[in-house]
């Protein structure tokens, strides 16, 4: 008895210590994650007086809703959209395609799929921006051939192309995750039960895959909507956006609190973006990493 | 059917690929030009290498990589083993949902709620600037963590959850254990995350951008503020290089990966020959 009773302290003791073993993690996440974002709150309500002195005030929440910052907001949410939905129409067909392909092959496809992502963003808008300017690539073999120049930088289609372009990869990963556990089994059930290619598709392929659809939504839909790089670049600084705009309070009008609050409106969005998504999804939709 | 679909592939993997192909080509331009293509030569990577200025931003984000990700993986890694061990539900779920937090929001808002961080304790103990490497350092172990505890946690689940208790039960301290035991079964979960968190920190900008001052730049930084210049070959070079060098992580991880996999597979197998064995 008196053995038992002794086995089990220590065991208390052991996970005890096992537990603790995530008290730096944890103390590190309320330092740096947990308190920063309640900054970002606090600096959001406040104001600072000509003594350097912060206040509490709602002028920048109400600051939202003027002309400076509606269209801006408008813009950013129609420019995202679109862009998810021109990446869900592109990645679709090719995350079926891909899991239709031979299991060995599979591996070194997605691998060829991921590979882009790990160049620098920056670099990778740069490179498209060389490809469109006007003396550019496209343009150079425009003029070889004999045919007057285009103009297709700084117009919004160059907008979302570098968003597509940039954010592909996390539309296609998710829905071929899902699509590549699909039991093959309930495609061959589907047509002796009598139902056609596309029939299939609609009713089969596509509810089960649409998990993979969700999460793919929300992975291309949250760094569009909170770009500040392709927006500049690809539109010549015409197409403000969010990021843009939180980017030019911190960095050149050092209005933090305006900055905060324009993040903190970012974050809303997402999180009812998210809470939507996952109101249609369920949780494993298919994890790119 | 099946004509279309690799026509379609190909053209998906063309788009992706087209501009990666033309930075790496123009690397290698003899003229002054990101437009016309004259003729091969070494000439933006002599360059580069002869640049102090690019030279010591190699270091810093090198550094910086290297460091976060070592901070990241050995906090991460005893927090994957806390966090799996918690029997308070609610618990558990916050510290998960918390850590999770940078990986759900848009890098933007990760960055900004740091620097205003970091800015509000300027302020308060009256500093000039601490913006510059250590508060770059703090973020990026900050969004390292969680991929870090992302890939610890299922090899901890994988693994025979009685190994350290028979460790603990023939006279390990609970630290010997760990370090003996358990250590050696979730190592290449560990060393996953700590790949990721390397190339995590190698390819950030955004949060970068707002936690430094103009002294410690790292390369995106300075690739960015090339961007803004009028811009020659180099930038493509440079940039060619670091892919190859992410590229040459992802690749050795990814053989790591696969040899654990296969030494696995033997252990099995030969698991299995001792079992038929014994009974033969």
């Amino acid at each position: 008895m008196g053995r038992v009773i002794l086995k089990e302290k220590m065991n208390k003791k052991r996970s005890f210590l096992r537990t603790a073993a995530a008290y730096p993690h944890m103390v590190w996440s309320v330092l740096f994650i947990v308190a920063p974002l309640i900054f970002v709150l606090y600096y959001a309500l406040t104001e600072e007086d000509a003594s350097g002195n912060f206040y509490f005030s709602f002028a920048n929440i109400t600051a939202l809703a003027g002309e400076s910052y509606l269209p801006v907001f408008f813009r950013s949410i129609c420019f995202a959209v679109v862009a998810t939905a021109i990446c869900l129409v592109l990645a679709y067909p090719l995350a079926y395609f891909l899991s239709k392909c031979k299991v060995s092959s599979q591996r070194m496809l997605i691998m060829l799929v991921m590979l882009p992502m790990w160049m620098n963003l920056l670099i990778r808008t740069y490179s498209w921006m060389n490809i469109l300017e006007t003396n550019g690539l496209i343009n150079n073999l425009l003029t070889t051939i004999g045919l007057p120049n285009a103009k297709l930088l700084g117009n919004g289609a160059a907008v979302v192309l570098g968003m597509v372009y940039n954010f592909l990869p996390y539309m296609i990963m998710p829905i071929y995750t899902v699509m590549s556990k699909i039991d093959s089994r309930y495609l061959e059930a589907a047509a002796d039960l009598g139902c056609n290619g596309p029939q299939t598709m609609l009713r089969v392929i596509l509810p089960l895959s649409a998990s993979g659809i969700i999460s793919g939504i929300t992975m291309v839909f949250v760094p569009s909507v909170s770009t500040f790089y392709i927006s500049q670049k690809m539109g010549n600084g015409r197409f403000e956006m969010i990021g843009d705009t939180i980017e030019r309070q911190f960095m050149s009008n050092y209005d933090y609190h305006m900055g905060a609050t324009l993040s903190l409106v970012l974050m809303v969005l997402i999180i009812i973006c998210l809470a939507v998504m996952n109101r249609f999804g369920d949780e494993d939709g298919g994890v790119l990493v | 059917m099946k004509l279309l679909s690799r026509l379609y592939m190909v053209l998906i993997f063309v788009f992706l690929y087209a501009p990666l192909l033309i930075m790496v080509l123009f690397s290698f331009n003899e003229a002054n030009s990101l437009s016309n293509f004259t003729g091969f030569s070494l000439r933006w990577y002599e360059e580069l290498f002869q640049s102090e200025e690019v030279l010591d931003v190699l270091s810093n984000t090198l550094i910086l990589a290297l460091l976060s990700a070592a901070i990241a993986t050995v906090v991460g890694t005893a927090a994957a083993v806390g966090i799996e061990k918690m029997r308070t539900r609610w618990l558990k779920t916050a510290v998960n949902t918390v850590s999770n937090m940078p990986m759900m929001n848009p890098d933007i808002v990760t960055g900004i709620s740091m620097a205003l961080l970091f800015a509000f304790a300027m302020k308060l103990f009256h500093m000039e600037s601490i913006f510059g490497f250590w508060t770059v350092l703090i973020a990026h172990v900050t969004f390292n963590l969680p991929y870090v505890i992302l890939s610890v946690v299922p090899k901890i689940r994988q693994m025979d959850r009685f190994l350290p208790e028979a460790a603990l039960d023939l006279g390990c301290t609970p630290m010997q254990s760990f370090f003996k035991v358990e250590l050696p079964a979730i190592l290449p979960g560990v060393l996953s995350g700590f790949v990721m968190a390397l190339t995590l920190s190698l390819d950030d900008f955004v949060i970068s951008y707002f936690n430094t001052d103009g002294d410690f730049q790292t390369l995106p930084i300075y690739i960015f503020g090339m961007t803004k210049r009028t811009v020659t070959p180099d930038i493509y070079s440079l940039s060619t290089l670091l892919f190859a060098g992410v590229l040459l992580l992802l690749i050795l991880s990814n053989l790591m990966q696969s040899h654990a996999e296969r030494k696995e597979q033997r252990i099995a197998a030969a698991k299995r020959r001792a079992r038929s064995g014994r009974r033969g």
